[in-house]
């Protein structure tokens, strides 16, 4: 996923016009019922790029009853082969490859994203993320059950039905793809809320959906607030499953509301404070470079990054002085200008959080190495900011920071290392440095992570499930078990008159 | 689960000894916190059997810790083979079989529940559904995964943690080792609290679970109520996951204690009020005697209970004048009691519940067949009941009763048929009788439940996914994706030189 090979790069699209700005329900484009609209900001410029119409609950509504009708018994999307659900996937997938410069574009316009990380990464990453979901299509299999007494005894795994899914902002267009990609791919019909910060290129893609061939209703995205338009998901009574990736704050209400309303299905994907263990044999160059790119990727907004970096004692101050000497090589700027490796925060909220967690950092004692406060003078940018002699019990070692923030701490032991890293109620993913066999085995097995690197970090991708432990979510996407989320298994028992082995 | 031959039955044990009583927490038994005791009832002679430790938010604590230490890293239990894990719990059933004669007495004073059922049926189910979780701990497999990249990359299944699991009274036996088969097979450490009407079989299966050999702190139970006890456990902040089985609105609860307090995975087993349709081509016998069974086993009080009976318009008639000649032939009484074949509702709350819907279906309007009140002068007992002529508006038609009455509609097409069936936010069983081939496999599809039978109803067993679509429960218990559910998966991505396929 964090690539470091630089193929040629093209220029972005100079003229970017922004077609689709409304809701998309059953293929066409509506306003919203209250007639507001909402501006879309680009974070480097904060200037607005355009306005979109404001979904709210009314809207949601709409758009459920729309996907409803789609799902029921009998109509186009459910008597369709899975087979023809997996092409109509590819060709999804191939229109994303046709407006590859314009979506590239847009996406680092109004995402903060580097051109040449959307471009080169971002992209084609979302287009096999459809292919592979394709092709699962057809494979989703139930099973024949050899049960006690006569019966003739199958499972169905069936579509669970009309999906509500919440889009987070930091990867607009790749989380699109990883909640529609499975979802789709097993037959439901969805209703998406993508960020408020970015909706653009869901709706561009809301277009190719439907030039693809989706039926009307299959896919339907009510771009909005979360208060509103995403709390009307998450309580709607007529919504069998909710998809959520965000903050870890805004999950605990989802769930909540799912219980409160009509006990629809949950999987979360939220927050994490994760864990980097460097043991003294590592490959020195190796642990600083994935260590960094695991925090600074995309300004530090990835759910994964690297917050809290263990180093084993003996080599602690090489690896801090690397560190520093790495994290000073960053050009900042617009996101689209070529040479720029550092782009902004989302927006003010972020950026007047992280700035905060900076100052709580230099307060509570811990070594500000470089970087430290604001850069420039428009756009939500932030220096990249390293700090050393971090303890465990400092504001920046245990609440996730979001943002170009990295903390470096030390260890002495194995069991010492282990308990720190497990102790959080965070539980997303894990980094291990080291060459020795014995040590990387039993250092995965105990770490709380649903996910866990060796000897790099952020690899994998749409072939293995990724999930949180703990309150870091709920359930897990991609991978056969992400794709089985989005079905709801029938059990059939058919009583026959002998059954024979 | 429906068992129709009469095979010889034992006497009951005639001096019943309640040995264990008190609150059971690492292999030892302990007082409550509080002081406090609580009475257990005999539903069919209102008499109080014996008094049992209450548990409390105190004494839920103290389990947790012990089941959290059981669970550590390093531990006996986490560091035990699969298979011998799947060696205790055989054990544990061949024990059980041990106490064959005094479980079923316990089960049948304590729950009201026929002793021939217990005998012949429950404690043999039980036995059976601890063997064929045992059978699956050591095939609890992970995967390796071809991802993208010069990755070794592998998942493991490994247990959630310390697993909350509340406990319903209507099968108190069988639910227990639904609830501790999986969960231990997986490897998990579990806090149980069984209803406060009936705690008596799970506080014996403690004692052989210390007699297993099971390490200390891996099963633990405090008996207790809902609103202390089982509250503790949903919102407890160092439970990894809560099971729960009962009903739809205490479900709800549960899910928001859940989301509320650390997120906690959670399973649930609730109501149901599931359609059984009759179709002209059925074999008139066979329905008329799997929907009564369907409906009236032990007293109406099952999850699955076939309560909204649709019977094609032609043979209507005959088929609710067998279905009532076949609900007069029983015999009420206390369930020890050789030759009684139905015994007492739960207690007085059930009791009165029953009561009222049977007065609704009178007052609004359904023709009542035979039974519609109370039984004998003593005892939580109701006369079996069937209503004819009832339409979907009734409450009786709508709502879960959890009593011997018996809905019997009358219904014309295929598509009306289907509709009212699924007209319901309940989603738990339903059952189909004709002898069509393409009717049986269309209508089963179209159904939304989680379990359909065609041609029985009832059977099945451990083998088989068993719970809920819509508000009847999230997630399945028993069968392969039953055991799924007490795991968590860990991705872990190796980087490597090379890859080759």
């Amino acid at each position: 996923m964090l690539s470091s090979a630089k193929p040629d790069l093209p220029v972005p699209l100079t003229d970017l016009k922004i077609q689709y700005t409304k809701i998309f329900i059953n293929n066409e484009w509506h306003n919203s019922v209250s007639g507001k609209k909402f501006p879309v900001i680009n974070p480097a410029t904060e200037e607005v790029i355009c306005e979109v119409e404001e979904g709210d609950k009314a809207d949601v509504d709409k758009a459920v009853q729309a996907a409803r009708q789609a799902f029921q018994i009998g109509s186009p999307w459910r008597t369709m082969d899975a087979s023809e659900r997996g092409r109509l996937l590819h060709k999804l997938a191939d229109l994303i490859e046709r407006d590859h410069l314009l979506l590239a574009t847009m996406e680092t316009t109004n995402a903060g994203k580097l051109f040449a990380s959307t471009y080169l990464m971002e992209i084609g990453s979302s287009v096999k993320t459809l292919r592979y979901c394709a092709g699962w299509a057809d494979k989703i299999q139930g099973r024949t059950i050899p049960s006690d007494g006569d019966f003739f005894t199958y499972t169905r795994r069936e579509p669970v039905g009309v999906c509500g899914q919440i889009l987070p902002w930091n990867f607009p267009l790749v989380m699109l793809v990883w909640k529609i990609g499975p979802a789709l791919s097993c037959g439901n019909t969805v209703v998406i809320k993508p960020a408020e910060q970015t909706p653009l290129t869901a709706l561009h893609v809301a277009s190719l959906i439907k030039e693809a061939g989706f039926p009307p209703g299959v896919v339907n995205i009510v771009p909005g607030y979360g208060p509103t338009a995403g709390a009307a998901i998450s309580s709607h009574m007529d919504v069998d499953k909710v998809a959520f990736t965000g903050s870890t704050e805004v999950g605990k209400l989802i769930k909540e509301a799912a219980g409160k309303s009509n006990l629809k299905r949950v999987t979360l994907e939220l927050g994490g404070k994760s864990p980097c263990i460097v043991f003294a044999d590592a490959d020195l160059d190796t642990a600083v470079e994935n260590a960094h790119v695991g925090l600074f990727f995309h300004q530090g907004q990835c759910c994964v990054a690297a917050s809290r970096l263990f180093v084993e004692e003996s080599i602690y101050d090489e690896f801090v002085r690397r560190s520093v000497e790495r994290a000073k090589k960053y050009v900042l700027g617009n996101p689209l200008t070529p040479g720029v490796s550092q782009g902004p925060q989302i927006d003010k909220e972020q950026y007047h959080k992280i700035l905060d967690l900076i100052e709580s950092g230099k307060k509570q004692g811990a070594k500000l190495e470089c970087g430290g406060g604001p850069w420039g003078n428009k756009g939500y940018f932030i220096q990249p900011t390293v700090f050393s002699n971090v303890t465990d019990e400092m504001r920046i070692a245990k609440e996730e920071i979001f943002g170009p923030v990295q903390q470096i701490m030390k260890f002495k032991t194995l069991d010492e290392v282990i308990k720190r890293a497990n102790n959080t109620t965070y539980g997303l993913a894990a980094g291990i440095f080291t060459k020795d066999l014995d040590k990387a085995m039993t250092v995965s097995s105990a770490l709380q992570a649903g996910t866990v690197w060796i000897n790099c970090y952020g690899g994998g991708g749409n072939q293995c499930p990724f999930g949180g432990y703990k309150m870091s979510g709920n359930g897990r996407e991609m991978g056969e078990d992400g794709l089985y989320q989005y079905t709801e298994i029938k059990t059939v028992a058919m009583k026959i008159s002998q059954k024979n082995s």
